[in-house]
């Protein structure tokens, strides 16, 4: 008790990340300090997920430069350091997009994780919402430099809800943290190491937990998806709205996103915030049960409220979503208010995604003729 | 004949039994310091300058003093042995013949940092040296040494043998931790350094197995005594373990003022490389420092001879300079290949990875398929240019030092001997049936006079 009174009389802590400013909460990492900032001053992160206690420094596309430790030592640290696991400091100076050697370490992280990763993209179920897409949109070069064979992994069953495609994954952890935090029983892990390393059931045995769904909502990638949607529909097709519905289980919230097409439900799904995890109520992540994912995918087990707000620099943002709120921009307050120069109008050199096309408004899927009739 | 602190009874027959060992002077150190205060064993250890000798270098007494030390909480003290690196087996050696000698620093070292349950973390390979081991504790114990009360101090200290499963990263501190306490051995994320959450979230020092052996001829004879060995900041003896292309492969104690020279060429230490080849490369302290050209090695940039201890072999840092590393010396004579000899060690270092970050994970690999393919002939220049850009993405990149690790020997193969791979690059057929041999590497440098 005492400990916590002397935690609420300690002063914020001010950092600077890029230029901006701001005060946070004296044990708030870097990478959730440059969160509350918003835009392009946060950096990007494949394994941390704040709702797991644990998860992060292991992808390091979220390294950092401190530039000043703190206003009593102001040297900078020798190295990058993971800003998801590394605490602010009063008066410490970060940057991030506006150093030239986090550049060239997150170009080389993409480089490193796209290096065995299948560009299936237009296959993968994930595709649309996936991180490691945004990221390689993002951060990555246009071409690899990698010119032998692929690593791949034999297909694994692991139930017959989640389907694990392991030669997608980028091994963030998330999902084993999600299986120690979440379920009573903990039945799958990482198997081998190095390169080899893979995620599996000690051996080849079913996940079977009312919680294990939640899985595939943390996967970064598509090595984990819901075999009740697989190849069903691409997400852009679908359209995201806010349900909720009196969960028997007491540790289910209930609260979902059900991805509609007319009426029916093709998908359900925790409801996700800007940085695309599960949103917390009252402090408490929203994880939701096996049964409202799997099996309640009628829209009359459903209380509709309404459609979801997206919020997310990403490539599914790009889908003109009804209730798409486009996150804050940052550049300019970074560059010290002056505009940066585009270099590209997306609109300028592809056909797809014209800018007067609503995929919300249209019946029924968009085909390659909706957006050739704008001309 | 160079003083020898460690090894100066390792011939005596019967050492590795209690009763010799008592017989020779063994265990004066615990009774020595079981009547000083602990702060003052510490002080002792900070004054002797004795440095970790498991690669990194940090002195000892400073690690020791970090160590938080909060009311109730227990505090551990861990030996290092799962010595792995390749050409490195110095510790082996302490523990198969003197196996008394580490238990004894162990018993002074828990003592100082209050450490009531001791663990010594071997490498699963060192099998034999597991019942060694055990066996010493054993005679410990039976003459009082450990368990209850030892000497009527009050101080109770139990040791306890932990295998590895025969992964090299286990080697790395937190790794370590997390493997003995029964997890995967996945290094932790750093801060928190083991000092404050170590061994099951109590702090922990980890030492390697020559550190903690150190300790018992600094408590005999002080540790102003010890520090007068050596030179600078190098004092004391250093176990180095030599092997490769020399006559006398082997461990040899030296105190650290003999040149490098001296140490290849002079018959007390590796006596020299067979069948008059010339000296072609060296890699000074271990696979994962850098490798350094037959010139460089004996000579610093400046032109100075090189010395080995820690400051003269990373003299003129990575550009010109290599590490002391954890000791372990290995030789290249003229035959030897270097794109080879650095194929084999990316080859280790991606089979060692433990795949918890990506650069690591991911660039392991990747260089170790780059230097195959120069090596059997189907290189390419651009090739070269990419193993210098892996590298450099890797080091720094990852949690632990096992990415610099494996980053650094690719660095300084290609830093020194960049025209032996160009030549891999130019010759694709005759690389396979050849070797580039000494070319310029022993030419001497020069050093531009100042005016």
């Amino acid at each position: 008790m005492a400990d916590e009174i002397k935690k609420e009389t300690l002063a914020n802590f001010k950092v600077t990340i890029d230029n901006i400013t701001i005060e946070v909460k004296p044990g708030t990492t870097i990478l959730n300090a440059a969160r509350t900032i918003g835009g392009d001053v946060t950096p990007p992160a494949m394994c941390y997920y704040s709702k797991l206690q644990g998860s992060g420094g292991k992808c390091r596309t979220c390294l950092v430069e401190v530039a000043a430790g703190s206003t009593a030592d102001p040297r900078p640290m020798p190295k990058l350091v993971a800003s998801c696991r590394t605490t602010v400091m009063d008066g410490m100076i970060v940057k991030n997009i506006t150093s030239d050697k986090v550049k060239d370490a997150r170009a080389g992280v993409v480089e490193f994780l796209l290096l065995n990763h299948p560009l299936d993209c237009p296959i993968c179920d994930q595709a649309g919402e996936c991180h490691l897409q945004d990221l390689g949109y993002e951060h990555g070069k246009e071409g690899t430099r990698y010119e032998f064979t692929r690593r791949t992994f034999e297909k694994e069953d692991i139930g017959p809800y989640i389907q694990l495609h392991m030669t997608r994954c980028i091994l963030c952890y998330r999902c084993t943290y999600v299986a120690d935090q979440l379920t009573d029983k903990r039945s799958h892990g990482i198997l081998d190491r190095g390169e080899h390393a893979e995620i599996s059931t000690y051996i080849s045995k079913a996940i079977d937990n009312d919680f294990s769904g939640n899985m595939i909502d943390v996967c970064p990638v598509g090595a984990l998806t819901d075999k009740t949607y697989r190849f069903k529909n691409r997400v852009w097709f679908t359209k995201p709205v806010d349900a909720h519905r009196n969960c028997e289980n007491p540790d289910c919230c209930g609260k979902t996103t059900l991805w509609l097409r007319g009426d029916e439900v093709f998908r359900v799904t925790v409801r996700k915030d800007p940085w695309g995890e599960v949103q917390s109520y009252d402090g408490k992540p929203g994880w939701i049960c096996n049964t409202c994912r799997f099996d309640k995918k009628k829209t009359i087990d459903w209380v509709i409220e309404g459609v979801t707000k997206i919020s997310r620099h990403s490539v599914i943002s790009q889908g003109r979503y009804e209730g798409l709120v486009i996150p804050k921009d940052t550049i300019v307050e970074v560059m010290g208010g002056r505009s940066p120069r585009l270099l590209m109008d997306i609109h300028d050199e592809s056909e797809v995604n014209k800018p007067g096309v609503h995929l919300s408004e249209l019946n029924g899927p968009a085909h390659s003729d909706t957006f050739n009739n704008g001309q | 004949m160079a003083k020898k602190l460690l090894l100066d009874k390792a011939d005596v027959s019967g050492i590795r039994t209690y009763e010799v060992y008592r017989r020779e002077g063994g265990y004066r150190s615990v009774e020595k310091a079981l009547k000083m205060s602990t702060a003052d064993i510490v002080e002792e250890v900070k004054k002797s300058g004795l440095r970790g000798r498991g690669g990194a270098g940090f002195p000892t007494g400073m690690k020791w003093s970090f160590l938080a030390k909060p009311e109730g909480i227990a505090r551990y003290l861990v030996c290092n042995a799962d010595e792995s690196e390749p050409g490195t087996f110095k510790d082996r050696y302490l523990m198969e013949f003197i196996p008394h000698l580490l238990i004894e620093g162990m018993i002074v070292a828990s003592f100082a940092l209050g450490s009531n349950n001791s663990y010594i973390y071997i490498r699963g390979e060192y099998a034999w040296i597991t019942d060694i081991l055990e066996t010493a504790i054993a005679e410990a114990r039976q003459n009082g040494f450990l368990g209850k009360n030892i000497l009527g101090s009050g101080f109770d200290c139990e040791m306890y043998v932990q295998r590895g499963a025969g992964a090299y990263i286990c080697g790395e501190e937190t790794a370590l931790i997390e493997s003995l306490e029964g997890k995967r051995g996945n290094p932790r994320i750093k801060p928190p350094f083991p000092a404050i959450k170590g061994l099951w979230d109590c702090p922990t020092v980890v030492n390697n197995v020559e550190t903690l052996a150190a300790v018992v001829p600094i408590i005999n004879e002080g540790g102003e005594e010890y520090a007068k060995i050596g030179v600078g900041k190098s004092t004391g003896t250093k176990l180095i373990s030599a092997c490769g292309n020399i006559n006398k492969p082997g461990i040899f104690e030296i105190d650290m003022t003999i040149s490098v020279e001296e140490f290849i060429f002079s018959d007390e230490y590796c006596g020299g490389i067979p069948n008059g080849k010339r000296l072609k490369a060296c890699i000074p302290g271990g696979s994962s420092v850098p490798i350094l050209p037959a010139n460089l090695l004996l000579t610093t940039a400046k032109g100075e001879k090189r010395l080995m201890n820690y400051e003269s072999l990373s003299d003129g840092g990575f550009a010109t300079g290599s590490m002391m590393g954890s000791g372990g010396f290995i030789v290249l004579d003229e035959d030897q290949c270097v794109v080879r000899n650095t194929m084999t060690l990316a080859r280790f270092y991606h089979h060692e990875s433990c795949g918890q970050c990506s650069p690591c994970r991911e660039g392991t690999g990747w260089m170790e398929r780059i230097l195959k393919k120069i090596e059997n002939g189907k290189g390419e220049m651009k090739d070269i240019d990419l193993l210098w850009d892996i590298q450099r993405k890797i080091e720094g990149n990852t949690i632990c030092p096992l990415g610099d690790a494996a980053a650094w020997p690719v660095a300084a193969a290609i830093r020194h001997f960049r025209d032996e791979f160009e030549w891999h690059v130019l010759n694709p057929e005759k690389c396979l049936t050849e070797n580039f041999g000494l070319r310029h590497y022993a030419d001497p440098i020069h050093v531009p006079v100042t005016a």
